[in-house]
């Protein structure tokens, strides 16, 4: 092998290590241009004065940072962001757990439950969006007919601010929930089945099995979908172009969508690079979170 | 013995009555926002809010959305902008995951770690950047700039990578014995290998990028280069006030691909999602 008696010369050209940063080479460009280099330019940017029309961007310190911090709707904006990840987080996880727990066992119309239950996980979210929409409307929509049937009153759940931010928090843990049902049924369908059968011969309970083996055995799954609910919780927005735009009042304004308003309908870049970095800001906190606790648990096991 | 512990086995623990009911609730509450849709689209307008078993059915709503805006054009340019990104990501992943997985070389892991970075610093949030690349690039409002960013994916590369790592060093060495090129083994023997991998990554990136949204919409302004999703969003928020019929009808002929895709590979797409969630 030439390539391998090549790597043996002292000081000579390695050609198999020139193989393999050619290999790389495409998708690492393309990397450095589409992730590495933004978050460095977002970094910089946060620092100089947006370009506008006669006038070139100069450096302005920390003033783009003074007035995120002193514009409310940047506060309300990562305030409802919390409060959704707070809602859909843990819900859809629980949802997504119960949903496993049923599909993995023998229950009538097992096809059936988890086809429903994954199915809006393949749907466009703009375009369930539109059917939620109809959902909520006003006097004709479904959900007020049903509260008519009920004969409560009328509501304006996407109208009202103190409703708007629940009902489109419902919407994410409709989309998310089956997605996650997923990792957990392939969890659950990789336990050893003989956990089981000693479950039954020793009579435990089924809470005590699902307590005390199938929970603690499931605790890689949870982390894992952990994670993703958490990065998806900061992701999601589409829904909000067709429900509320934000509204009504920035009700609900999420963090992404604020920085889309800032960045492409006010085109201010300097804003937007600050709020990219609260952005990316807690997104690393997650990656540590993944790296310190995640990791190390997996691997615990 | 056995089959005593297995009839054991399977009356032990069996859903009650009431998880069955639960269960069947919560699946027709989460299918009911489809059910709705299918209602409202497959009949004229004045059914749309009332609930009569015997409506008359139509697809005049589906022909009314379809002349309404060049969904042609946007179904083409999804069509388009899916594949190209799938084939972009299929060949470039390939290449990098093996790199990663077969070679040794200096700064390996530090490189892989760069590439990982993209798991949680996705496009979707460097928005403003990426703009400004695709202004200066001159690519703005064509489908490259939409596929671009998403090219080098740090999920493929990771998922092809673990899968090369188990090939059996001995099929590469044979393949090399017999004078295949670094290239050819690679062809030959960890493509075939990695065959339900690239399947799983597939059908998770074509939904994926069927359904992308914002993005999209940044980096387009007309309909040259919008997709079916940026499309249907101008669509019902502009062009149609509150005709429920041909909204329902459009956001259906949106999701009918993917949904009968869905419908018909159940098992596949289920398995293709496990697979990807799975390390």
């Amino acid at each position: 092998m030439t390539s391998a008696r090549l790597a043996a010369q002292p000081g000579g050209v390695d050609l198999r290590v020139v193989h393999a940063w050619l290999l790389l080479l495409p998708a690492l460009v393309l990397l450095v241009a589409f992730v590495h280099w933004p978050v460095v330019a977002t970094f910089i940017d946060s620092f100089w004065s947006t370009p506008r029309a006669g006038r070139a961007s100069v450096f302005v310190g920390m003033e783009n940072y003074r007035v995120m911090i002193e514009d409310p709707v940047f506060w309300k904006a990562l305030r409802n962001n919390l409060l959704f990840a707070l809602f859909t987080i843990p819900t859809s996880i629980v949802l997504a757990l119960i949903m496993a727990l049923w599909v993995n066992e023998r229950i009538a119309g097992r096809a059936f439950l988890r086809m429903a239950y994954f199915t809006p996980t393949v749907l466009p979210m703009i375009a369930v969006a539109n059917i939620w929409l109809f959902f909520y409307t006003p006097q004709y929509g479904l959900l007020e007919q049903i509260t008519q049937l009920f004969g409560l009153p009328s509501h304006n759940w996407l109208g009202s601010p103190s409703t708007a931010l629940g009902a489109v928090t419902v919407v994410a843990i409709w989309k998310e929930a089956g997605f996650f049902m997923i990792f957990y049924l392939a969890a659950l369908q990789a336990l050893n089945p003989s956990l089981r059968e000693a479950a039954a011969i020793e009579g435990a309970s089924r809470w005590y099995f699902f307590r005390r083996v199938q929970w603690p055995l499931l605790m890689p799954t949870t982390l894992f979908v952990l994670v993703n609910a958490f990065i998806n919780a900061f992701r999601m927005v589409d829904h909000l172009f067709v429900l509320t735009r934000g509204g009504p009042d920035n009700a609900t304004t999420l963090l992404l969508y604020y920085l889309y308003e800032v960045g492409f309908s006010f085109w201010d870049v300097g804003h937007a690079s600050a709020i990219t970095v609260v952005l990316v800001t807690v997104l690393a906190g997650i990656a540590l979170f993944q790296f310190f606790v995640v990791d190390k648990r997996v691997h615990y096991r | 013995m056995s089959a005593h512990t297995t009839s054991q086995r399977l009356a032990w623990n069996e859903p009650t009555w009431l998880d069955t009911l639960a269960a069947w609730l919560l699946a027709l509450l989460w299918i009911l926002p489809l059910a709705y849709a299918v209602w409202t689209a497959f009949h004229p307008t004045e059914f749309a809010t009332r609930f009569t078993p015997f409506a008359p059915l139509t697809l005049d709503n589906f022909g009314r959305a379809w002349a309404a805006a060049p969904f042609a054009r946007y179904f083409l340019n999804t069509a388009l902008l899916v594949l190209m990104i799938l084939g972009a990501q299929l060949v470039l992943c390939t290449l990098a995951a093996y790199a990663f997985a077969r070679w040794r070389f200096r700064g390996r892991e530090f490189v892989f770690a760069l590439v990982l970075v993209q798991l949680m610093v996705m496009p979707d949030f460097v928005i403003v950047e990426n703009y400004r690349t695709m202004v200066r690039l001159g690519l703005v409002d064509t489908l490259l700039a939409i596929g671009l960013p998403y090219f080098a994916s740090a999920f493929a590369i990771f998922l092809l990578r673990q899968t090369f790592m188990g090939v059996p060093k001995e099929l590469d060495e044979a393949a090399r014995i017999e004078g295949a090129s670094a290239l050819q083994t690679l062809w030959r023997v960890y493509v075939p290998l990695a065959r339900p991998v690239y399947v799983a990554f597939a059908l998770v990136s074509v939904s994926y990028h069927w359904n992308n949204f914002l993005w999209p919409l940044i980096v387009t302004n007309t309909q040259n280069a919008r997709t079916l999703t940026v499309g249907l969003q101008v669509f019902s928020s502009v062009d149609q006030g509150v005709d429920w019929s041909v909204i329902t009808a459009a956001t259906l002929m949106t999701s009918a691909p993917l949904l009968v895709a869905f419908l018909l590979f159940q098992r596949q797409f289920v398995q293709s999602f496990m697979r990807a969630g799975i390390k």
